[in-house]
């Protein structure tokens, strides 16, 4: 078995059809070689152009630099990569791979059950050790989770499939800015606030899609997440229109602030300790982890009340839970409210955090990150939005600045080229990382259900374990 | 006792532009168990669902208990001690079977919770066995038996029942007529029941009726409907 197989013989088919017959003869008959050759060809298709060439500017307009190097780099990878996946299936039976999927399940069950506590005293515990970037980091992290919590109520607990939560994360942000600056407010006094003011968009949203379902509702929350975003550009007046509203208000700890004045009504002063930035960063650390163990917290006992188990049993039958005597509508806009509640939180915490709001932070790819959290995580599972965060917006982060530091620190002599600029392909990571997790992990990474009461000893039902029978 | 528990006069429904229901008059004593038969697309599933107001009746007027029922919304209905296993079964398919449950007390108060449920135990052991396992993963019977179970978790008077024998072989289907049948002697429980099962269902029924494109045709004790040559020919034919 080589890869020679693949190349045309010259003499007994010399037509390109025939070339390709043979090729998809032997890719079907199962030649891993051929298979990763083809995919290569088709890896150097699309790469030819979108690495094989750069633009760069030019003393007249742009100019093209080849970059062989780059994208013989590229193609090899896919080569290999396809040859390695084939060559690991073929070890491989269906029937193992089956088996061993089954054992990850149940690994990943486990493992939640430990890894869990184990996570949250890490988080408890971070900034005692990590620098300020990880602190940073941490935050951002956590946003995530939080907002991935407040998602997973109305995505995988009812199953609205909302696709324009960002718009509530966006009123949390701009309830706070603008009660700060216009009326002074601090931040405690606007959280619960912005908290109620996103519940009530919430419910403003819910009406009208109250009868949708699935992609028709997919769409309508799309569009109005468009129209808190526009609203916000265009009513100037009150948003600062497209430049937005800075000078947002730090948060204080019972009344202290966080500045070097060094005052008494500082942090920094009333403890009589040295004034350092990270003292803030700290504070606006724990009070994330504080917001999201909030609203995990309360997603937790949700689940376990009637309200909670008549989201999920609206999730798999709405005319089954009408029969139940079950108030659909209802049920549905506490959905939505208590959902847009959490987003709202985060969205006060957004807007104390980076000081500044502007509509540009709340566009559809917010939304699409958050919900891809939920998703990739497992929909329904809190600890698969903990999971899918730290490896998406962590990982990602992680690898982002690995990448930079590789590229920029000249280890790699001219294989430096062959490293992306990970600025730029944070979104195609992203959207690979997504794909691959989809496609090894169909239904998120933690895909078991806890049931909402349990018998004794709580036991996870993983999704694999049973193929649903439904009449 | 005086008069029925339920009973529809003049009760039509639409679907669109489609009538489904063309005037049914209908009665059902406390304590009876009456069976509405009728071929595919008669509209039985349709008259059970405009009870339960979804969709409403457009003309007539559906009495429950003495009280005007036509207008108000289904979670409301539900609440007054009615309850439906609605065709198909519908049981929630990744909840467990102790959840389905919790979820058809939803309308009643869980102080009667645990009695409640150990009463759907003795009628199906079966449920009790499997408690802690996926509805969607139960069979067919069993899942039928948890539609059944799930319903009479809100403790009603009235119990609703679209073609619990959907799909179940011979034996099971005794053993569900069995149940019922049991339900309603020990309990006094009224029963309205749809059924393909013609014969074994006018068997287990006092009374029966018989409906034809909407409207009812036939009205009679289950006896006497089984022994009319139109019914023989139309629903027993070939049968038992
Ligand atoms: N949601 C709907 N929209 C439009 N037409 C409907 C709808 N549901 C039922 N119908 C129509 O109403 C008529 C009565 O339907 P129904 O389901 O009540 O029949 P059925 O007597 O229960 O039949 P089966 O024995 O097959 O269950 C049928 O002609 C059906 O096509
Ligand atoms: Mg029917």
């Amino acid at each position: 078995m080589s890869a020679t197989n693949v190349a045309p013989t010259g003499t007994d088919d010399p037509g390109s059809r025939q070339l390709l017959r043979r090729i998809s003869k032997s890719v079907a008959g199962g030649n891993p070689f051929a298979d990763a050759a083809l995919s290569a060809l088709v890896a150097f298709g699309l790469f030819a152009a979108l690495i094989g060439l750069r633009t760069d500017s030019g003393p007249v307009g742009l100019v093209l630099t080849p970059r062989p190097w780059a994208l013989a780099g590229w193609v090899g990878a896919v080569f290999l990569v396809r040859l390695l996946v084939l060559l690991w299936r073929q070890r491989t039976r269906p029937a193992q791979a089956y088996a061993e999927n089954r054992r990850l399940a149940e690994g990943l069950a486990h493992l939640s059950r430990l890894l869990a506590p184990a996570l949250l005293l890490l988080a408890l515990a971070l900034p005692s050790f990590a620098d300020r970037s990880y602190l940073d980091l941490g935050v951002l992290v956590l946003t995530y989770v939080m907002l991935g919590w407040g998602l997973n109520v109305v995505v995988g607990l009812a199953g609205l499939l909302d696709l324009g939560y960002v718009a509530f994360y966006a009123v949390g942000a701009y309830t706070y800015a603008i009660f700060s600056t216009q009326f002074g407010l601090g931040f405690w006094t606007c959280l619960p606030l912005a908290g109620a003011l996103a519940a009530l968009w919430g419910v403003m949203l819910g009406f009208p899609v109250l009868r949708l379902r699935g992609d028709y509702l997919a769409i309508v929350t799309l569009a109005f997440g468009e129209i808190i975003r526009i609203l916000l550009i265009n009513w100037a007046s009150l948003t600062g229109g497209p430049n937005g509203i800075s000078g947002i208000p730090r948060p204080t700890l019972f009344g202290l602030r966080f500045d070097a004045s060094g005052g008494p009504d500082t942090f920094a002063g009333y403890f009589g300790l040295e004034y350092s930035p990270t003292q803030r960063a700290v504070f606006l650390y724990y009070v994330i982890l504080a917001l999201a163990l909030l609203t995990n917290w309360f997603t937790l006992r949700l689940r376990r009340v009637a309200l909670g188990r008549a989201w999920e049993a609206l999730r798999e039958d709405e005319i089954a839970c009408r029969s139940l005597g079950i108030n659909v509508t209802a049920t549905k806009l506490t959905a939505f409210a208590i959902g847009a509640t959490f987003g709202g939180f985060a969205g006060a915490f957004f807007a104390t955090r980076a000081a500044f709001v502007s509509p540009e932070s709340f566009t559809f790819i917010e939304s699409a990150i958050v919900l891809a959290v939920v998703v990739l995580g497992g929909l329904g599972s809190q600890f698969g939005v903990v999971l899918s965060a730290l490896v998406m917006i962590g990982g990602l982060e992680m690898l982002r600045n690995a990448l930079s530091e590789l590229a920029s620190g000249g280890y790699l002599g001219p294989l430096g080229a062959l490293v992306p600029d990970p600025g730029q392909y944070r979104m195609l990571i992203f959207g690979l990382a997504l794909v691959v997790v989809m496609v090894l992990r169909p239904r998120g990474l933690v895909s078991g259900r806890t049931p909402s009461v349990a018998l004794g000893r709580r036991r996870e039902i993983s999704a694999e374990l049973v193929a649903e029978g439904r009449g | 006792m005086s008069g029925p528990l339920l009973k529809l006069s003049g009760v039509t429904a639409f679907y669109g532009a489609i009538q489904a229901l063309k005037g049914v008059d209908l009665e059902v004593a406390p304590g009876e168990i009456v069976t509405l038969i009728g071929a595919n697309g008669a509209g039985k599933s349709t008259l059970m669902m405009t009870i339960c107001g979804s969709p409403h009746a457009r003309h007539g007027q559906i009495l429950y208990d003495g009280r005007d029922i036509t207008a108000l919304p289904t979670h409301e209905i539900m609440h007054m001690g009615l309850a439906q296993s609605p065709e198909g079964r519908r049981i929630f398919g990744r909840m467990t079977v102790h959840e389905n449950l919790l979820m058809g007390a939803q309308v009643v108060a869980m102080r009667n919770y645990a009695a409640t449920r150990d009463m759907v135990f003795t009628l199906f052991p079966r449920l009790k066995e499997r408690l802690t396992q996926r509805g969607g993963t139960l069979s067919g019977g069993e899942q039928q038996m948890l539609a059944i179970g799930r319903a009479l978790m809100s403790q009603p008077r009235l119990l609703l029942l679209d073609e619990p024998s959907l799909g179940l072989a011979p034996l099971v289907v005794r053993q569900i007529f069995g149940a019922i049948r049991q339900l309603n002697r020990d309990t006094g429980l009224t029963v309205l029941l749809v059924e393909q099962n013609a014969f074994q269902a006018l068997r287990l029924a006092h009374r029966g009726y018989v409906l034809v494109n909407g409207a009812v045709t036939m009205a009679g004790s289950g006896a006497e409907l089984l022994a009319r040559p139109e019914i023989r020919a139309a629903y027993l034919e070939g049968g038992h």
